[in-house]
């Protein structure tokens, strides 16, 4: 049976790739695919935790988690839409060298606890609450606005956009830097809010599983709901039946919500597909833009 | 006014008796590296008028309207649109002062709604329900019908210009500016879209006409603008002159027209009987497709892009294969044989998709010609190139097809759209093919090119070759061809003899009314 504890813990789990998955998703209907969430959540994840160590405030962890994953975020942003590199090669470096670069700066805060969390309406915390509200306003402000319109229209072709005289790279740029600060809210919130101090690599392949719900939800913000409460939901199981002593190894276990969230995800958008629906991808996802001025 | 006569001469009017004059471009210059794109152009449009842009390909005419639309800035000269001074610094501010674009290859988004679509192409949108029901005002109006919730990519290509059409219209434009716009049109779908071009002029806006169909452009331009190599030659009434002057003022030189004689049909050489491939998750599926072609024939394939020319030619050249006895050749069977038998039996193929299908955009001339040559031109001895024999080939299409470009070593990819066509057309050409199947010839490539490759291809086919030629340009289908079919949503109307056939009755079939019209026709 399924009590609020429960719940509670689920949405907690999920909470960090829900907040990258909406970052990533805003940023690939723009037409860019970033890889590097991971290494923005880890970036988030130490600068946030330094932040509410130093302050005593986990608020100012958050804001601190989102200002260091935007800045990451635009030294790809930089790369791939001013200087033309490739944005796999630019993504997967950025990811590679998020890890190190806290690993590194990461050392004095190791062992250190984090303030405390308050807590929030009904024993949520906020944090949750913000994740949980970012969902339908993500949907409304792509689906119903001029700016997403704008952004939508971006990522299906630039070549288009650029014709009718929208600034792609000025989007483009825009929307990596708000990927880049979901992702460091994620990756605070797994320092600050879920484990409480800092463990180097404490991310732990979140921004992976976040890229590939990104892809599966066939970019809506409803369908990353969906798939971030579907890797909670197992996450937790699997604790609880670690708990509760199962004779399975502890790794299988500690396995599962990656593998059930990919193996769901994957037939959920085959059976799109199956239904003619074609691939949701935006059209220009991944092609670089170079204008002839 | 111009008056006929000498007609190389005839300048653009000097302002008196135009009182109308809505646009004035004077001593527009644009320098790309390498290029000079556009050269000191002046002339004017009056409200009103349907006026021509006439060039070859590379002469100016796009860079001329990107700078209209503000999409580029030019380097020198002015511009004026109602009396004040013109020089958007981007496409927003050319609409705020009245200037509409109808791009050649749509600015659309496949994905979004017509209603979105629309949407971004205006600097203030009104709400969706007041958009929806401007849009149907707007169709209305002019004949234009559009749902506004349809998905861009469920719309046939007429219907996606539609769009683009009405999104312009909503901007009120005084200056409409229209670039290619029937090159992806039927003739009877052309029709439609002069009738809602005169009932625009009728009420007074301008429209900026761009393209190189002379008999189009004498039929409903009041005027016409004409560039060579970024330079106004003049500006004419083209209603004065023939097709072949306005070609001449064009190209600068007289036409070479293609020679159609001396050849004689001669045996069956390749036989195509009940192709029909497997219903394809995009794009149409071939039905029941079949024709025989005689050495020395030139058969034409007409039809709109996306009714089944990608899946045909794939058929043919052996990129899928068929059921044994769709594809003979000479006597053999080569449905169920993969590219490079085919091509070592003598059925080539040059598809259209050229940095798709025909060529690798990152290696060289040679190594692209090897590619399908290797057999054919012994390009090859046990499995090891013999580059230097290679090389030779390559610089023989270089040679004997003008293709302008540094050397064989070039990569594919550097080279312009046409250039590469009579790369890719000569290299097949060359190999001395028993059957040839060409997609799109001369797609891209300048007036003076394109009569070469036609010629190539009369010549090839004079040699005693059987020849296919699928096209969207219908003129180049009349002038090649010896009989004509139409290609629509998949089925391969009966080939009919193309003398004597009009283009009204080749839209008749391009339409899909086979059967009956198609009889009367071959009665």
């Amino acid at each position: 049976m399924i009590g609020w504890t429960t719940l509670l813990l689920l949405m907690s789990a999920a909470t960090p790739i829900l907040f990258a998955a909406l970052g990533e998703a805003i940023a690939e209907r723009s037409g860019v695919l970033n890889l590097g969430v991971e290494g923005m959540m880890i970036t988030g994840a130490l600068a946030g935790f330094a932040a509410a160590h130093a302050t005593g405030s986990p608020l100012a962890g958050f804001v601190a988690g989102a200002a260091a994953g935007a800045a990451i975020s635009l030294i790809f942003g930089v790369l791939t839409q001013y200087l033309l590199t490739n944005q796999v090669a630019t993504g997967l470096a950025l990811t590679m060298f998020g890890l190190g670069l806290t690993a590194m700066f990461g050392r004095p805060y190791e062992g250190v606890k984090a303030p405390s969390m308050p807590g929030g309406p009904l024993g949520v915390n906020w944090a949750i609450w913000l994740g949980l509200a970012l969902v339908p306003l993500t949907w409304f402000v792509l689906n119903r606005t001029r700016r997403g319109l704008i952004l939508r229209g971006v990522g299906e072709n630039h070549d288009a956009a650029h014709a009718l005289g929208y600034k792609v790279r000025l989007v483009r740029l825009v929307a990596i830097a708000i990927g880049g600060a979901m992702a460091g809210i994620g990756g605070a919130y797994v320092s600050i809010a879920t484990v409480l101090q800092w463990t180097e690599g404490m991310t732990a392949g979140a921004g992976w599983i976040a890229l590939a719900i990104v892809v599966f939800a066939g970019w809506s913000p409803w369908g990353v709901l969906a798939g971030a409460w579907l890797f909670g939901g197992v996450a937790v199981l699997q604790l609880r039946l670690q708990a509760a002593g199962v004779a399975v190894p502890v790794q299988l276990l500690s396995m599962a919500p990656y593998l059930a969230t990919i193996v769901v995800l994957v037939i959920i958008s085959a059976r799109q597909k199956y239904r003619g629906r074609g691939s949701a991808a935006p059209g220009s996802l991944g092609r670089p833009f170079h204008a002839t001025r | 006014m111009c008056k006929g006569g000498n007609r190389l001469t005839c300048q653009k009017h000097n302002g008196d008796g135009v009182t109308d004059e809505l646009f004035r471009a004077e001593g527009l210059s644009k320098t790309y590296p390498g290029v000079r794109a556009n050269d000191e152009v002046s002339f004017s449009v009056a409200a009103g008028e349907i006026h021509a842009l006439l060039g070859e390909n590379g002469a100016g005419k796009s860079t001329l309207v990107k700078a209209i639309y503000g999409l580029i800035r030019p380097d020198a000269g002015r511009m004026w649109l109602g009396g004040v001074p013109h020089a958007p610094s981007d496409p927003h501010a050319a609409r705020a002062a009245g200037v509409g674009m109808v791009f050649q290859h749509f600015s659309l988004f496949d994905a979004l709604t017509v209603a979105e679509n629309i949407a971004l192409g205006m600097d203030a949108p009104p709400r969706r329900a007041d958009l929806s029901r401007r849009i149907a005002q707007v169709s209305a109006a002019y004949g234009l019908p559009l749902n506004p919730a349809r998905r861009i990519e469920s719309l046939s290509a007429g219907e996606r210009q539609r769009v683009e059409i009405v999104r312009c219209l909503l901007g009120n434009p005084r200056l409409l500016i229209m670039d290619e716009p029937t090159s992806v049109l039927t003739p009877q779908e052309a029709e439609i879209l002069f009738a809602t071009l005169r009932q625009l002029a009728a009420q007074g806006t301008a429209i900026l006409y761009i393209s190189h169909k002379l008999d189009e452009i004498r039929t409903h331009c009041d005027r016409a603008t004409i560039l060579r190599q970024g330079r106004v030659v003049g500006t004419v009434n083209p209603r004065d002159h023939s097709a072949r002057e306005l070609a001449a003022m064009m190209v600068g030189a007289e036409m070479r027209l293609v020679d159609r004689s001396g050849r004689q049909a001669g045996a069956v050489v390749l036989t195509v009987a009940g192709l029909t491939s497997a219903p394809a998750t995009e794009g149409t599926s071939l039905q029941d497709v079949g024709f025989q072609i005689r050495a020395g024939e030139i058969l034409g394939i007409g039809g709109v892009a996306g009714n089944g020319q990608e899946e045909l030619i794939a058929a043919l050249s052996g990129e899928t294969t068929g059921r044994p006895g769709t594809v003979v050749l000479d006597g053999h069977d080569l449905s169920a044989q993969g590219p490079e038998p085919r091509r070592r039996a003598g059925l080539l193929a040059a598809p259209e998709d050229r940095l798709g299908h025909a060529a690798v955009p990152e290696m060289s001339l040679t190594e692209n010609a090897i590619l399908t040559g290797a057999t054919r031109q012994q390009l090859q001895r046990r499995g090891v190139i013999d580059h230097r024999a290679a090389r030779r080939f390559a610089e023989t299409i270089i040679a004997d097809f003008d293709v302008r470009t540094p050397g064989p070593a070039t990569a594919a990819g550097a080279l312009s759209g046409g250039n590469l066509q009579k790369f890719v057309i000569g290299r097949e050409i060359l190999q001395a093919p028993r059957a040839l199947v060409v997609n799109q010839p001369t797609w891209g490539v300048d007036a003076g090119a394109a009569a070469a490759i036609r010629q190539a291809l009369l010549d090839l086919a004079g040699r005693g070759a059987a020849v296919v030629v699928i096209s969207q340009d219908l003129d180049e289908l009349l002038e090649l061809s010896d009989r004509f079919a139409a290609l629509n949503a998949g089925r391969l109307s009966a080939p009919v003899a193309t003398e004597g056939l009009t283009l009204e009755q080749i839209g008749l079939m391009l339409g899909g009314a086979h059967g009956m019209e198609v009889a009367h026709v071959a009665a």
